[in-house]
Order: structure tokens, then C-alpha cells, then sequence
């Protein structure tokens, strides 16, 4: 019994792994695919059809290219940068509920790997620590746009987690717990977080573009005045790294989203669907297998909306970038709870008596 | 398996713990330092701790390093340090001395201690998990924790007076 869930456990979060990597590396087909439609360009199209193989074609050059280390370039942390960053990136999509329960014979299959009671905080510390692949990168390279480069990403992820984090006591208030897989349960049906902290998820979406570094606030990489930022000295698959653990962050922090804010694996009426079968185990798997894919379309949506974002809005000035995330959006954050800790006591004062 | 364990993160905690001070270079001190957290926080969850583990990476890892390797950025590293820092004999005679004296210091007080036993038919082993701790601090330890978040607010009304833009010529 313990063996099966342990090699269960083990499959899934080999799974999970792969299944991230494999959207990391089509995200970058698509967001090439999506830039060329927003410019009227075609985009790739040479690489088997439609260009489908162009993330492999991509992958196969930058191993097959030069591995380049400057000469004055702290050898152990120049390696180490990229590693950091696409370890970091693959660690935190471990406490995601993807979806419920799946029941197979006596035994029923959690769809989440680990299921620890901290699971917001897991991934909040995780991501906190991203910024170490950048900064040691940046700085190994010995070069002064790597080390403006990775100052700047060091204070913006420092000043944006502070919103981020306040915005998600908001919705730790409400659930009273810090599982994801808890608050993905409490919101059945249509009862989704979005409709109770509007605001809270503004200011989550606008920090989760900063802590991934992506425009408006990829300031790090500005290519316009540091060249490429961190990464202006790396070269072939140390570059790719960087570049792939982007992705990586960008699937799951769209992930978090759509597990606080959007649901998770719920969709409306999931209730009438599983009271429609007669038999309750068939109901429950047929319930989740559709939960699953409605959690993807979801993580897709907001892939598409990074995507959509980048190709659409401009880069922010550093000084207002800065002004933003702490005269604006820490005070918003701070404004959202004491909102939603008026609205918890109304709410119990009119229904408890 | 846990005591395996224990010995396991404990030996690889003095060990990142050493290198950070004998490390030459400042940045490999620092992230020696992170994984020494990193280290504790183990030490932490296998006291099924899991909250302060968590907080122990977010805050100490997770911020206050990035500062320390922030500031350490702008510090040119690992050239002028063995210049400035004149080491003469007498310096290390003193150093030596001093060191010894605390080791004894911290040896001779650690003779002494008793540890708490914990009853282990009566030993709550859920106490370190987010709800106990809460409740503790909000009910028991009502008053030092709400001293403690009024030290934190004075400190960081200290930190905007002294970070803010003066008036007068000297400002830039």
C-alpha cells in the first residue's frame, strides 16, 4: 500500500516535471508564433509543420554552440548562475494542485505531489530565492551591464515581493489556511476567489510580471540600455537556461494564479455533472480528468496573457517602476486587507447574529 | 532514520557554517550563509516545524542575503582585501587568544545545560504547525508579540528618517 502511493508519488512528480518542461519549451514557440500575428509577421513556419519543431531546432543550436566564459569571469559562479536559476524555476511547481482525486480500484490518487500544510509559503520562499541565479550570474560575468543587470533584478524582486505577499494575505484570510490544495477545495463550483479580492489579484498579476521578469518590467535584461542584461556574456545553453527558466516561472506562477484566484481545478456546475452519474467513483474521475483540463486551459490563459502583455505594452522607467511597486501597490496591498478584514466581520456580524 | 538524519544536516550545517568564515571571497561567504539557512531550516522540519522552516528561508534567504550580496556587488571584491587588512603577529596572537577564550567561555556554559525532556506520551506533535502557533502567539504570548511589531515599526520609521533626502546643499 505505501509502496504503491511512493512509486505513484514518484511518477507523478516526474510527470509534473516533464510536463512543465514541455510547456516551457512550447511557450517559447508560441510566443514567437504570437508575437509574428500581433506585428502581421508569419513567425516560424520553416521547422516541420508550422514550425512545430522549431523549439528543438532552437535547443540543438545553442548546445551545439560555443561555450564561452570571459576571461576575468569568476569560473564556479558563472556556471553556477544558470543552474541556480532553472533549479529554483522546476522546485516550485511541486505543491500545485492540478487537480481532485482520482479513485482507481480501492486506492484514491491525490493529483497534487506534495500536499505540505505551508504550500503558499513554499512556493513564496521559492521564488523569493530565483533572484540568486540572476544576481550570481550577473555579477560572475565581470562585466558592468551584467552587474546593473543584476542589482536591478535584485531590487525589484525585493520590493514587488513585499505587495505580492501582502496581497496574498488577503486571500489567506479568507481560507484560513495556507494549502493550496485547501483553498483550491473551497472554491467549488463558481465560488471563485476572483469575485472576493478583485483587487488583490490586480496587484498579485502585476507583481508576478515583476518577480518573472517580464515586460513591462524585464528591466534586468532591458536590451535598449544594458545590452542584455545578466546574461550579456553567456553564451549557448547557459543562455538557454536562463531564457528556458523564464518559462518555467511564467507556467508556474500562472499556476498559482489560477490556483488562488481562478479556481484551480473547479468550473461551474462541476456538482450537477458528478450527481449525473450513477455510479460515484466513475462521477468523481470523469469530474477530475475535466478538472485537470480546465486547470490547463486556465494556466494557458494567462500564458497567453503574459504573452499578449509583452508584445503589447512598453518598458517601465527604473524610477517608475520603483515609485509603483512601493507608493502604489504596497499601500493598495494594505488597503485590500483591511477591506477584506471589514468584510469578513460584516459578513459574520449579519449572518451570526 | 531521523537521527540518521539529524546527523546528516547537522554535520553539513557546522560545515557551511565554517566556510563561511574561511571563505576568501565575500560572495562565497554569502552563499555559504544561504545554505547554512537552508540547513537549519532542514533542522527545523524535522522538528516538524514546517511554518518557521518556511519563514526562516523567506525572510533570511530569501531577503536579508540579497541585500548582504546587494551591497557586496557594489563593493569591489577580491582584490584590495588582502592588502588593506594588515596582518602582523601580534594582531593573530590576539585573535587566537580571544578565540579560545570564548570557545572556553561557550564549552564551559554548555557543561552545565539541561535539557527539557519532553513527555512523550503527552508531547503535542503538531505544536509547530501554523494554527498552534498562532494561537500561542495571539493568546500566550499576546503582549511581546504585539512589543515586538511596535520595535519593528520604529525601526522602519528610523530606516525612512535616515534613508530620506535632506534639505540643503549636501543633498544630491
Amino acid at each position: 500500500m505505501d509502496s504503491v502511493l511512493l512509486i505513484y508519488k514518484g511518477i507523478y512528480i516526474l510527470a509534473i516535471f516533464g510536463i512543465s518542461l514541455l510547456i516551457a519549451t512550447y511557450s517559447t514557440y508560441f510566443e514567437r508564433k504570437i508575437a509574428a500575428f500581433i506585428q502581421d509577421r508569419v513567425g516560424p513556419n520553416r521547422a516541420g509543420p508550422m514550425g512545430l519543431l522549431q523549439p528543438l531546432a532552437d535547443a540543438g543550436k545553442l548546445f551545439f554552440k560555443e561555450e564561452f566564459i570571459p576571461a576575468k569571469a569568476n569560473k564556479m559562479l558563472f556556471i553556477l548562475g544558470p543552474g541556480i536559476a532553472m533549479l529554483v524555476a522546476a522546485m516550485s511547481s511541486a505543491v500545485i494542485p492540478f487537480g481532485d482525486t482520482l479513485i482507481i480500484g480501492e486506492t484514491s490518487f491525490d493529483l497534487i505531489a506534495i500536499d505540505v500544510n505551508i504550500g503558499i509559503l513554499y512556493i513564496f520562499g521559492v521564488v523569493s530565492l530565483g533572484v540568486y541565479g540572476l544576481m550570481i550570474g550577473g555579477w560572475a560575468s565581470n562585466n558592468k551591464f551584467s552587474l546593473l543587470g543584476a542589482i536591478r533584478a535584485a531590487s525589484q524582486n525585493i520590493s514587488y515581493e513585499l505587495a505580492m505577499g501582502l496581497s496574498l494575505i488577503a486571500v489567506l484570510m479568507l481560507s484560513g489556511s495556507l494549502s493550496l490544495k485547501v483553498i483550491a477545495e473551497q472554491q467549488t463550483g463558481f465560488n471563485w476567489n476572483i469575485w472576493y479580492q478583485p483587487l488583490g489579484f490586480l496587484i498579485f498579476l502585476i507583481c508576478a510580471f515583476a518577480e518573472t521578469n517580464r515586460t513591462p518590467f524585464d528591466l534586468p535584461e532591458s536590451e535598449a540600455e544594458l545590452i542584455g542584461g545578466y546574461h550579456t556574456e553567456y553564451s549557448s545553453m547557459k543562455l538557454g537556461m536562463y531564457l528556458f527558466a523564464e518559462y518555467i516561472n511564467i507556467f508556474v506562477v500562472s499556476a498559482v494564479m489560477a490556483t488562488l484566484y481562478f479556481g484551480a481545478y473547479n468550473f461551474p456546475f462541476m456538482e450537477n455533472l458528478r450527481n449525473a452519474f450513477d455510479d460515484p467513483v466513475l462521477g468523481n474521475n470523469v469530474v477530475t480528468i475535466i478538472g485537470v483540463a480546465v486547470m490547463f486551459a486556465k494556466i494557458f490563459a494567462f500564458i497567453f496573457f503574459f504573452m499578449w502583455v509583452r508584445w503589447t505594452l512598453p518598458r517601465f522607467r527604473y524610477d517608475q517602476l520603483m515609485k509603483l511597486g512601493w507608493n502604489i501597490l504596497i499601500p493598495l496591498a494594505i488597503l485590500n486587507i483591511l477591506l477584506t478584514g471589514g468584510g469578513i466581520l460584516l459578513y459574520e456580524y449579519f449572518t451570526k447574529g | 532514520m531521523t537521527e540518521s538524519l539529524f546527523f546528516f544536516f547537522a554535520s553539513l550545517t557546522l560545515l557551511c557554517a565554517i566556510m563561511v568564515v574561511i571563505s576568501k571571497n565575500p560572495v562565497f561567504s554569502v552563499i555559504f550563509l544561504i545554505l547554512t539557512f537552508f540547513t537549519i531550516s532542514a533542522h527545523y522540519i524535522l522538528l516538524n516545524a514546517q511554518f518557521l522552516a518556511a519563514v526562516n528561508i523567506i525572510v533570511y534567504a530569501g531577503a536579508i542575503m540579497v541585500l548582504f550580496l546587494f551591497v557586496l556587488m557594489f563593493i569591489n571584491t577580491g582584490k584590495n582585501v588582502e592588502g588593506t587588512l594588515k596582518r602582523n603577529m601580534l594582531a593573530k596572537i590576539a585573535g587566537t587568544i580571544a578565540g579560545g577564550l570564548l570557545f572556553t567561555v561557550v564549552v564551559a556554559a554548555l557543561k552545565d545545560v539541561t535539557l527539557g525532556h519532553p513527555d512523550p506520551a503527552t508531547y503535542d506533535s503538531q505544536v509547530g504547525m501554523v494554527e498552534n502557533l498562532g494561537k500561542v502567539l495571539f493568546t500566550k504570548y499576546m503582549l511581546p508579540f504585539q512589543l515586538v511589531a511596535v520595535l519593528f515599526l520604529v525601526s522602519m520609521v528610523g530606516a525612512v528618517m535616515i534613508g530620506k533626502r535632506e534639505t540643503g546643499e549636501q543633498n544630491f
